[in-house]
């Protein structure tokens, strides 16, 4: 019995498997991080390929590339695999990577399950992505795929797409267990929650959120399964159902994805100006307490997204009313941010760039949020570009910019070397143009009457869809230059020090560079 | 290099260069670059109230941005080599707190009020009910029993690029929504399929039409003339295809309208009792089959693979008459084909002896037509 203690004790400094089976069988957080990764980035290509597809088509009024139907199909896939493919594993990778390094853990506390959530992913994104070449074509309904054009009116591969998202859903809940379970037990002695860094704490409630709303999305897609194949009429107004029910559940859980998908950023953001503002972050407490309130609030504002389904006037002032007051935390975030730049010592290398530009378009995508929780105003802005233009404004040059800051930040940590400084910066001014050139006229548009999920558009719309367009291609061609710099990071380069950043601070900066495969086995000391 | 950019003659050809660069900025829409301002009331109070939180954004973003901005001008590494030690700093941290709050509450008591101007439920002098079909509105005038649909009337050869388009492009349709100026109207909006939402930025109005919900809107309109929205909620394939055109005028023009509009009522159910003929029924059934059955079923009545089932060779329509009838009248439970009862009995027959005559299904099939008095038939109480 002692000799096989004594075995597993050896064991303990074993590097990765050989082969395709260190991936596969994989239980190490830092693997699992970079399968994670390199997924999200994949289907970042695929779901961008897609929106490639719709600006050419909206390139210039008329049909000239797809069918209408064709068209339909790509915005609803663009927009799931982006948010479900792209954007939250990414998270999840970062999570996996970052938070037992800044914690002084040794691992994830679950790392069979971790590898469990991150496999299942792969089947979900190949059954959503085979619905394109199945009878009647890929799902067709919008991301958010109100009933009953999901349900009654939709495609036969809907099936397909409710199968996907419960096993997304599956593996999103065990992805932020892990890192709930992780976070609450394994933080090295004198790590305190108040201590800990704050992409540890944004994780911590983005993982809460998962976990209260996942189930939330699984209970609708569910009910439309039984709508579709079972009879029910949950949904079916001929029935006895409502329509409008769908539209309650699924912003329920719609609203808190919302943040689930920007709270990492403020978490990484935060750590990247910091850092190159050489200057120690302005209120700690503050955003915590901040990052709280939106969660918080998140549950209580959904139907800002239904202003136009006929809800009470008393209903419409209170959410109308609750949307603005989260304002109020989100200011409070931005103004720290710039409270910490203010008389710091200031670099400007490509994490911080992407973390300035950060900060200034996601404060724009915050202000038209603003803007569009008024209701009057929302009547007209609703359903329209300018709506578009809103959550690309937080989603790409926010959650996305804060993902490519993050890769930028952490990569010499990962792979042990320097990316490619002048190259990082062009990738960053090409995408920081594109993104405005593509996003910033359908503020506009919108304003003056496009309608979002339109195929075809009157002439009056022509110009700016055509520079909306242009942008986006710019953007778009962008991340394959991203791709080569990442590719040639990995390859090898200019060799990191263990603190890479001169104003870095905090556990994982104290390894080695790359981090070795088992790091903090034996807890760090922290005061 | 620059002193030769600027001479006479080189620096022209560099204006024009960037000029060339520019000018598909130029030439855009500059007008269409901001909401409409709106023709009653309240959609120019909607639109003040957008302006007034624009600049109130456009302020607030100045103030952070420049504050951002000048620190990083001023605080770069080379300019402030030792960073300052300051954090937390509460007097500011309530500031920050307190401001904004007081901001939000500026804006958002105006608009609370504006809300609730709209939403008056009270009966309008006029009552229209909207209904959204996948993909065209039709419009029931409670009052006056006038009721008909409202197709997009763009042709199919603009929207591919076969012929130039026209001025309206995408915001023209077949038959107008006509109501008088000055008067209240109010919209009884709702939907027979899917969600639909009619827009009219004009009016500020955006409904959502919901099946099994009745939602309502309402307008005065002053100003004579034609007014041009959309639909706003993801309906299907023909979302950005079934526009809203409301044509205000006088009220003598809009009695008058309603005068010919029951005449014609009245001429279509004569007809009802007309002998047919084949051709005659299927002449007529063709146009019916363009505005109402073609975006599934297609022109060739190959339908889509998959979606919409055929009609070409379809066993149902070559020798099922009475299941034919069956279907338009009630619709397929769980499918995409609703029922077009709303159709009068003549256009009901008529299209169904098209689809019966057409494709080669007349040699196919038993070749029956369908005539008015069929539909009646099927309409009265079986006992």
């Amino acid at each position: 019995m002692s000799a096989v203690i004594e075995n597993h004790h050896d064991d303990h400094d074993h590097g990765p498997a050989k082969g395709i089976t260190r991936w596969l069988y994989t239980t190490n957080h830092k693997d699992i991080g970079t399968l994670y990764l390199w997924f999200s980035f994949a289907m970042f290509l695929i779901g961008g390929a897609m929106a490639m597809i719709i600006r050419a088509e909206l390139f210039q009024p008329g049909m000239q590339i797809v069918e209408p139907e064709f068209y339909n199909q790509m915005i609803t896939l663009h927009g799931l695999i982006m948010i479900f493919g792209g954007v939250m594993p990414a998270f999840v990778g970062l999570a996996n990577w970052l938070v037992p390094m800044m914690i002084g853990a040794p691992d994830m506390a679950l790392p069979r399950m971790n590898n469990l959530s991150f496999w299942i992913l792969p089947f979900a994104f190949f059954i959503l992505l085979s619905s394109l070449f199945m009878e009647g074509g890929a799902p067709n309904f919008g991301w958010t795929f109100y009933a009953p054009l999901s349900t009654t009116y939709a495609p036969p591969s809907v099936t397909f797409f409710i199968f996907s998202v419960h096993i997304m859903g599956a593996s999103s809940i065990m992805g932020a267990i892990n890192v709930v379970v992780t976070i609450m037990n394994m933080r090295a002695p004198g790590v305190t929650l108040m201590k800990m860094p704050l992409f540890v704490w944004s994780w911590l409630i983005t993982a809460y959120l998962l976990i209260a709303v996942m189930p939330v999305l699984a209970g609708a897609v569910t009910m439309m399964l039984m709508d579709i194949h079972f009879g029910t009429s949950f949904f079916n107004a001929a029935g006895g159902g409502d329509p409008v029910l769908f539209q309650h559940i699924f912003w329920f859980f719609g609203h808190p994805e919302v943040y689930i998908m920007i709270l990492p950023a403020f978490g990484i953001v935060s750590h990247i100006i910091e850092t190159f503002s050489r200057k120690q972050l302005f209120g700690y407490s503050s955003m915590v307490w901040a990052m709280l309130s939106i969660a918080i609030l998140s549950f209580v504002v959904w139907a800002h997204h239904m202003f136009t389904v006929g809800l009470p006037l008393a209903a419409e002032i209170f959410f109308m009313w609750a949307t603005m007051l989260i304002a109020v935390p989100t200011g409070v975030k931005v103004f720290n941010w710039v409270a910490t730049m203010f008389r710091g010592s200031l670099t400007f290398e490509t994490p911080m760039l992407f973390a300035v530009a950060f900060v200034v378009l996601f404060t724009i995508g915050g202000l038209s949020g603003l803007m569009l929780a008024i209701v009057p105003a929302d009547f007209q802005y609703h359903d329209t570009y300018f709506v578009v233009a809103h959550f690309h404004y937080v989603l790409v040059p926010g959650a996305i910019f804060s993902i490519m800051a993050a890769v930028y930040y952490w990569i010499p940590k990962w792979s042990g070397n320097m990316y490619d400084e002048r190259l990082g910066k062009l990738h960053f001014w090409l995408s920081f143009i594109g993104v405005n050139v593509t996003f910033f006229p359908q503020h506009f548009i919108g304003l003056a009457g496009m309608p979002r999920r339109y195929p075809d558009y009157a002439l009056i719309f022509a110009d700016w869809n055509m520079v909306s367009s242009i942008g986006a291609f710019l953007f778009g061609f962008s991340q394959l230059l991203f791709l080569f710099i990442v590719i040639k990071t990995v390859m090898g380069g200019k060799k990191a020090t263990d603190q890479v950043w001169e104003g870095a601070k905090g556990l994982e900066w104290t390894v080695a560079s790359p981090a070795p495969y088992h790091t903090f086995s034996t807890p760090p000391k922290v005061d | 290099m620059l002193f030769n950019l600027l001479s006479f003659t080189k620096r022209n050809t560099f204006l024009i260069a960037l000029l060339l660069l520019v000018s598909p900025f130029m030439q855009a829409d500059w007008f269409a670059l901001n909401m409409t301002r709106g023709s009653t009331d309240i959609s120019n109070e909607v639109f003040e109230l957008h302006m007034l939180i624009f600049w109130i954004c456009v302020a607030i973003g100045v103030i952070v941005f420049s504050v951002m901005f000048y620190s990083m001008w001023a605080h770069t590494k080379k300019k402030n080599p030792v960073p300052a030690k300051f954090h937390e700093n509460h007097k500011l941290e309530i500031a920050w707190t307190i401001i904004p709050f007081l901001i939000l509450i500026a804006m958002a008591v105006p608009a609370s009020k504006t809300l609730v101007k709209i939403y008056d439920d009270e009966a309008g002098d006029i009552n229209i009910q909207v209904t959204g079909y996948q993909w065209k509105w039709q419009y029931r005038y409670l009052e006056d029993d006038v009721s008909f649909f409202s197709n997009l009337s763009t042709d199919l050869d603009e929207i591919y690029n076969l012929v130039p388009k026209g001025e309206n492009y995408l915001q023209e349709v077949d038959e107008m929504v006509v109501i008088p100026a000055g008067k209240k109207v109010r919209f009884l909006i709702t939907a027979n399929d899917v969600i639909h939402s009619w827009w009219l930025p004009a009016f500020a109005i955006k409904q959502d039409a919901i099946p099994g919900f009745v939602n309502t809107a309402w307008t005065i309109v002053d100003e004579p003339g034609i007014y041009r929205g959309k639909c706003t909620e993801l309906c299907g394939k023909n979302h950005g295809f079934m526009p809203i055109v409301v044509k205000v005028v006088e009220q003598a023009e809009y009695d008058e309208w309603v005068f010919a509009k029951k005449q014609e009522a009245i001429k279509l159910a004569e007809l009802t009792t007309k002998e047919w003929t084949a051709a005659e029924l299927v002449e007529r059934g063709e146009s019916i089959y363009e505005v109402n059955c073609v975006a599934c079923h297609q022109t060739s009545g190959q339908g889509i693979s998959g979606i919409f089932p055929a009609l070409a060779g379809s066993d149902i329509v070559m020798n099922n008459k009475d299941r034919n009838i069956e279907i338009l009248m009630e619709g397929v439970q769980g499918a995409a084909m609703n029922s077009f009862s709303y159709l009068s009995e003549v256009e009901l027959a008529a299209v169904i002896t098209y689809t019966r005559q057409s494709w080669g299904n007349a040699e196919k099939g038993d070749g029956e037509i369908v005539i008015p008095k069929d539909i009646v038939d099927y309409k009265e109480p079986k006992i």
